[in-house]
């Protein structure tokens, strides 16, 4: 008599992404990203009641890798879509996907807004410290000194002024919300982040808060480095200027 | 229901309710800013959504998610606000989502001033935003023609999925006039919507709503797909009023909304000094009247379309294209705020009336029809 021992399932794609090849650069990390959202979607039992808002930029395509409804917004846009959104299906899961040219320079005045009228939406804001799709230029969170094609002798503080760090910024904000920064550029970083996102989507599940996760991102390509060279990059610099952590808790405000 | 007494901002408000339009999104803005104060203390006696946003740009695009949901939206500004709000109209479009945009036009360009103005007419009917798409656009010369233009306009973007824009000049949002909401008026059912709505992935296939095809077969098939929606239009969805038309007329006034009906007090006026003058009144501006409009100018006694505007000429320019130079068309216009008088209006007419050139006056001995006056 012979057994035949049932296979066992350890890891495999989140019910919330489709099983499109994603047209990302060797070694950017929207893909761990995406996947980050997908699981918490996933565990927490809310992709048939999701609705992601597309940003414009490297990500403008996301619609096409996960398995749930998706609006795709204007520049900058993705949270005043998300906000009308959910003002009416307060029933449904509310989430953008944005880029730090799209949340942090176009789409200042949306996002602003949107987390001090603490829409009970989350903002996954993805910062590599560049503008990707276009092909490299400044963005408002590009370091000092850091070379772009349109800052190509290094940004100038004294013209542009300091890069802006948004998670910051929006925890200045009185109103009640989730802020945290984290990165993916390592494998423990990855846990950690995930724990962010999910976290943020549980906030909105309880209907507690506005809730936004900033990702700190590699962009090889425009970099003009390997991957690897990247993320030593990323830890070597990114952070220095954007420490990681949470900025903010609902609980903490009185 | 009896009448009663409303100012034009406030009518048009409570009847986007009455339609069943209870999703509203603002930013103050002379001259409807009552729009949003009747809707603030209105919408939560109906369970509505009332939102002031931080600018007529987030504006535009909390009405795009909020049409992504398939519920009536609407929202209402003035000719300043409504230039911010051409991004989302062109993504609205694009995107084929149903919407109402009210604009209660003020004098332009750039800051202007605050009085009513109609010089919003080429950003509302020519496409204010970028790429081939056209918003359908009513123009109402009442309040009570607002109030039905306004209940009836949600089911018209909802059969297209296409904005429809209600443009009132400043006096329809600031006059008071009385009013009646219809009882047994059919808004059409918006529950329909559910089919192409983002309403969650249950049991169905992802739903993705946009406007961006990078394929450019696949744009161009979207773009047509929108033309002939606008194509439909033209057949189905124009309407306009014929006034005091009739085989003694000389002369045509093209006019719409406040204006035209000043120019009905210019023409009640000068009919009773025994002067017959027509007036067609287009209400919808696109799809625009335009075989209508070219039956009555072909008429043979017709010699002159006068087109009365508030505004450096803006319209005039589809009656030019209707009209093809088979009639003379003349301009009369104020703008950056003057609502022309029935005086003035009587004066343009008179002036070209009684100044017939020489080969007129032979044909008219020759037919020996005249019985106008000097």
């Amino acid at each position: 008599m012979h057994t035949v021992q049932a296979e066992k399932t350890i890891f495999q794609r989140p019910e919330s992404l489709t099983e499109t090849v994603t047209h990302y650069c060797p070694g950017c990390t929207h893909g761990i990203i995406h996947r980050l959202v997908a699981e918490s979607l996933d565990e927490l039992g809310l992709r048939e009641r999701a609705v992601g808002v597309a940003p414009v930029g490297c990500s403008v395509l996301i619609y096409n890798y996960f398995n749930c409804d998706f609006l795709e917004a204007p520049h900058g846009r993705a949270p005043a879509l998300a906000t009308g959104f959910k003002r009416i299906r307060n029933d449904m899961i509310v989430f953008t996907y944005q880029g730090d040219g799209d949340l942090a320079s176009i789409g200042m005045g949306e996002i602003v807004h949107a987390a001090n009228r603490g829409e009970k939406i989350t903002v996954v804001f993805v910062n590599n410290a560049i503008y990707g799709m276009t092909g490299g230029q400044m963005a408002p969170t590009t370091l000092a000194g850091q070379v772009t094609t349109t800052c190509p002798h290094g940004r100038d503080t004294q013209q542009t002024g300091q890069p802006i760090r948004m998670s910051e910024l929006l925890a200045t904000l009185a109103t009640p919300s989730y802020i945290e920064r984290v990165s993916v550029h390592s494998p423990m970083h990855i846990i950690r982040a995930k724990k962010a996102v999910r976290k943020a989507f549980e906030y909105q599940k309880a209907g507690t808060c506005f809730s936004l996760v900033e990702v700190l991102s590699t962009c090889p390509t425009n970099w003009g480095m390997t991957p690897t060279d990247a993320t030593k990059w990323l830890e070597k610099n990114l952070f220095a200027y954007y420490p990681l952590g949470c900025y903010k808790k609902p609980e903490e405000v009185g | 229901m009896a009448k009663i007494l409303m100012k034009g901002n406030e009518a048009i408000a409570e009847a986007a309710i009455r339609a069943g339009a209870t999703n509203y999104f603002c930013y103050p803005i002379t001259p409807q800013t009552e729009v949003a104060e009747y809707l603030a203390r209105r919408m939560p006696e109906v369970g509505g959504v009332f939102l002031q946003a931080e600018s007529e740009v987030a504006v535009g695009n909390m009405l795009f998610g909020a049409a992504s949901t398939g519920r009536r939206v609407f929202t209402s500004s003035s000719s300043p606000g409504i230039s911010l709000m051409q991004e989302a109209m062109s993504y609205i479009a694009g995107a084929q989502l149903p919407c109402v945009i009210l604009n209660i036009m003020r004098g332009g360009p750039g800051l202007g001033g605050i009085l009513p103005a109609q010089s919003d007419y080429f950003q509302a009917t020519k496409g204010g935003g970028h790429g081939d798409y056209r918003i359908l656009c009513l123009a109402p010369s009442s309040i009570q023609e607002a109030v039905d233009l306004t209940m009836g306009a949600f089911a018209t973007a909802e059969k297209y999925r296409n904005p429809v824009m209600i443009v009132g000049d400043g006096m329809i949002g600031q006059m008071m006039e009385p009013v009646e909401f219809p009882d047994d008026f059919d808004a059409g059912d918006p529950s329909k919507n559910e089919e192409w709505a983002a309403t969650g992935a249950k049991g169905r296939k992802a739903r993705i709503i946009k406007s961006l095809f990078l394929d450019p077969l696949k744009l161009e098939e979207n773009s047509i797909v929108l033309h002939e929606k606008y194509e439909k239009m033209k057949v189905d969805e124009v309407r306009y009023e014929r006034y005091k038309i009739n085989s003694k007329n000389e002369l045509m006034i093209v006019s719409y909304g406040t204006m035209a009906r000043i120019c009905q007090t210019a023409i009640d006026e000068l009919e009773a000094e025994g002067i017959s003058v027509g007036l067609f009144r287009p209400i919808s501006l696109f799809p625009y009247p335009e075989k209508e409009l070219r039956k009555e100018v072909d008429a043979k006694n017709i010699k002159t379309v006068l087109v009365i505007e508030m505004s450096c000429g803006q319209m005039v320019e589809d009656v030019e294209r209707v009209v093809q130079g088979v009639k003379p068309v003349k301009f009369f216009g104020r703008t950056g705020g003057i609502v022309p008088s029935p005086e003035e209006a009587k004066e343009q007419i008179k002036n070209l009336i009684k100044k017939p050139t020489r080969a007129k006056k032979a044909a008219a001995k020759s037919t020996s029809k005249r019985k106008r006056k000097d």
